[in-house]
Formats: structure tokens, sequence, C-alpha cells
């Protein structure tokens, strides 16, 4: 495996009206990374998440996904997109699983999962169904896939949902908080299934309060503070000798 | 018995028309509502503000003024004038007018749908239009489906203003032969007629209900 460089944030600025909610972040991820980023509520977690898939734009700063620019500020200060089918091509790399699952509450679990590479890649019914076939049994969900969503307990909506963004093939996935939503007993089981795909080396930006699955799942860790990335590094070494003092307050309060 | 025969024919005739306005408003009402409520939801200040000053105007004033002013005044409106026969007249207030209440009802609808949808749909890479096609739009059609029954009843019964154009609806034919024989059967008989309309529209949207009661919220 190569280093090839997934995502590139250089000098990220995101304001919602005259709040500055990302205050300058940049880093890298190289394919194979998995990327905990933890930090406390508020701080810009999941906005920065956003901003990468273009759910949020973003007003100063460079964005790089696989080598092509979604955006990038000039000299004059201006920050400029990618126009927009390109931008959707480019964002099309990246799945992204939601807390709150977001599945599509008229289509059956299986249709749920057909829908974008029917209607976004224009694939025929046939030819995508080996693929949601496999990937129905990878998140244990085959004997649901005639299902409604609102049928399902709340770790199986999760996993219909990791499968629909992984139905779209992409080269990165983007996890905000996926089981913070759960019962206790749920999460294991989507954990699981996320640490399933970090063992196949599926690049992954993971937003968690799941210090354990944090330290045992990731290559790098994030932590964030106030819009900022205050500390990086290994998980284990930052959990057990954070460098910063936010950092380490941060831990104490939450481990 | 056998003047019942007697009044059938004449009735017919004007349920006909009575039934020719309400599908053609009802064809052409829907799509030009949800076109109205696609606009009004626009991110364009003027384009939505436009709607709503359309919408208002619409449903602040009577259905039958508004008709009035089609066939009557708008011929002598300059420059865009044009003189319509009544029956395209009352068509075109009809559709207008039906238009704006439908807009509201989808704008309801189309806001009801969570911001999540959106956003995963987005994240998967669905155009604004794949989204609303296939996503948001089948969504509201179940969120909208009793006020659009409700608008759907209002229209059968609306119907009968068209007698203001001088046309020869299902109620105006009632009530020339009801002057003419002195007996109130007509009346009757067209009341029997409007009710199995909207029976028949109220099965037709309890059947639509049940189609999309397979799935929960
Ligand atoms: N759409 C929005 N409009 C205004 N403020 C927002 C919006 N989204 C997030 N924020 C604010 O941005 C800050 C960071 O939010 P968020 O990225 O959700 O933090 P985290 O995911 O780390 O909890 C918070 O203060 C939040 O209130
Ligand atoms: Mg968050």
């Amino acid at each position: 495996m190569t280093n090839k460089q997934m995502i590139s944030v250089r000098d990220l600025h995101k304001r919602f009206g005259t709040l500055a909610v990302l205050k300058g972040v940049s880093f890298e991820v190289a394919l194979g990374d998995v990327i905990a980023i933890i930090g406390p509520s508020g701080s810009g977690k999941s906005t920065l998440l956003r901003c990468l898939n273009r759910l949020e734009t973003i007003q100063r700063g460079h964005i790089e996904i696989a080598g092509e620019v979604l955006a990038t500020t000039g000299a004059d200060g201006v920050c400029r997109y990618a126009v927009d089918a390109e931008a959707r091509r480019i964002c099309r790399r990246m799945g992204m699983v939601f807390q709150q699952f977001n599945l599509f509450p008229h289509r059956t679990v299986l249709q749920n999962i057909i829908e974008a590479p029917m209607t976004v890649q224009g694939l025929s019914r046939a030819a995508i169904m080996p693929k949601a076939e496999e990937l129905l049994r990878k998140v244990g969900l085959f004997e649901k896939r005639d299902s409604y969503p609102a049928l399902l307990s709340g770790g199986q909506k999760q996993r219909v949902a990791i499968a629909r963004a992984l139905a779209m093939a992409p080269d990165i996935m983007l996890f905000d908080e996926p089981t913070s939503a759960l019962d206790p007993e749920l999460t294991g089981e989507v954990l699981r299934t996320i640490r399933q795909l970090a063992d196949e080396h599926v690049t992954m930006l993971v937003v968690t309060h799941e210090m354990s699955f944090a330290r045992d799942v990731s290559t790098r860790a994030l932590f964030m503070d106030d819009g900022e990335i205050v500390e990086a590094g290994a998980p284990a070494e930052m959990f057990s000798h954070p460098k910063h003092s936010r950092t380490q307050a941060f831990l104490e309060h939450i481990l | 018995m056998d003047y019942l025969w007697v009044l059938l024919p004449p009735l017919l005739q004007g349920a006909g028309v009575t039934l020719q306005v309400f599908f053609i408003t009802l064809v052409l009402s829907l799509p030009l509502g949800l076109a109205l409520a696609l606009l009004r939801l626009s991110r364009s200040a003027s384009v939505s503000g436009l709607v709503n000053g359309y919408i208002w105007l619409m449903r602040g004033t009577p259905l039958m003024l508004q008709m009035l002013f089609i066939y009557f005044a708008l011929p002598f409106v300059p420059y865009v004038g044009i003189r319509l026969p009544s029956f395209p007249a009352a068509i075109v207030a009809f559709s207008l007018n039906y238009a704006a209440y439908f807009a509201e009802i989808f704008r309801g609808g189309i806001q009801s749908i969570d911001r999540g949808q959106y956003e995963a749909a987005k994240a998967l890479g669905f155009s604004y239009a794949q989204t609303m096609r296939r996503i948001v739009l089948p969504q509201v059609v179940k969120r909208v489906l009793a006020p659009v029954s409700n608008e759907t009843i209002t229209l059968v019964k609306d119907t009968s203003l068209i007698y203001v154009l001088a046309m020869n609806d299902l109620l105006r034919a009632a009530r020339g032969i009801v002057q003419r024989d002195f007996t109130t059967m007509p009346f009757i008989v067209a009341a029997v007629f409007y009710l199995l309309m909207t029976l028949m529209l109220t099965v037709g949207f309890q059947w639509l209900e049940k189609k999309y009661s397979v799935y929960d919220e």
C-alpha cells in the first residue's frame, strides 16, 4: 500500500453567521487510515465532516479529496468550489453515516441500498443486486431486506445506513457519532460492523465518544476543541499521555 | 318513474359539463400547484415573494370573482387581454385558483420532510432534482393525501359556480327544470350525482391511503 493521500485539508475556516465554528483546521488522511475524531460537544466535529462532503460550505481553506480539489482559496481570499457536477462526482468518493440514520422511510431495506446506485449511477437493478445482497449479508440483515425501516431496531437501522453508503463503493467512509443515538446494548453490533471495515483497510473518519473503540480501531486520533485540532497522534499514546492540557481535561472527564 | 326518464338526459348532460370542469381542473391544478410550491420554496426571495403574492391573491378573492374577471374583464386589459369562451375561461379560473390551494398544501408537505433526508440523499450523490423526485416527493404524497382529498371534494361542489358564465352544469340544468316543471325532483337527482362523485373520490383516496400505509414514518 502506497502512502496515497485520500484527504488533504488546509486552513479550513467555517462560520455560521458570526459564529466561527472551524478556525483554521488542517490535516491529512492517507489510504487505509482510520481516524478517530474526539472532542467535547460543540467543538466542530460534525461540521468538519460535513464540510468534507459539501453538506456545509466553507468560507476559506483548501479541501482535496483523492487528489482532486473540491474547494480552494486564492490569493484574493475568495473560496472557490469545483463546479456542481464535478463537486458531486468528487464527493461521491465519500460515504456518510449519520447519528440519526436518515434512512428513507418509504423504501425497504433493500430499496434503501439500491436507490443511489440506480438513481445516481444509472445502474440497472440486476447489475446492483449481487452487490446489494452481499452487503446485506455483510451487515447481517439479509433476512430483513423487505422490511421497512420503521420496523427495525436502531442498531439494524444503522447497519442498513452503512450498507447503503457502501453500495456506492466509496473510497472513504465518514461516520458522525454512529452509535450515539443507540441504546447501549445496541452499540456493539454497529461498532463490530465498523471494525470489520477497518480490518478491510477502508479509509475512515469516525467521530465518536466510544473511547475504547477509538483506541482499538483507529490508526490516528484527532482531538478537537473549540474549532481547532488541538492534538493528533496514535490513540494509545494520546489517551495515556495527552500532551495538551485541554486533551487531558477532556479525557479525564470522559474516561 | 317515467318522469325520471324525462329528467335524466338534460341532467346527465349537465353532469357531463360538471365532470369535465372537475377533471380538467384537477389535472391542471395539481402539477401547477406543485410547481408553485417548489418556486415558493426557492432560495430567491423575489421568486418566493412573487408566488406568495399570487397565492394571497387567489385565496383572498372569491373564485366567482376570478371567473367573472377572466371572462368579462380580461378582454379589456391592455396588451395581455384576450377573449376566452366561457368553458376555457372557467377552466383557467378554476385551475389558477385551485393551484394556489394545492401549492400551500404541497409546501407544507415538503417542509415537513426532515432535513436529514436531503442530507442523506446529497451525501449519496443525488442532485436536487433527483432528491425531490425519488426521496422527498414520494413521502410528501403520503402526508398530503388527506388535505388534497378534502380540496378535491370541495372542487366537486365548487364546479356549480360556473353557472355565472351561463354554462349548463348539473346544478343549473336541475334548476332550469325545477323552474319549468314546478317539482323538486331534479334537485334530488342532482344531489345524488354529487354524492356519488364524492363517494367515488372518498373510496379512491382511501385506497391510496391504504397503499401508502405499507410504511410508517
Ligand atoms: N447549521 C448551523 N447553524 C448554526 N450553528 C451551527 C449549525 N451547525 C452547527 N452549529 C454550531 O456549530 C458549533 C459546532 O457544532 P458541531 O459541529 O455540531 O459540533 P460537534 O459535532 O463537535 O458537537 C456548535 O456551536 C453548533 O451550535
Ligand atoms: Mg456532532
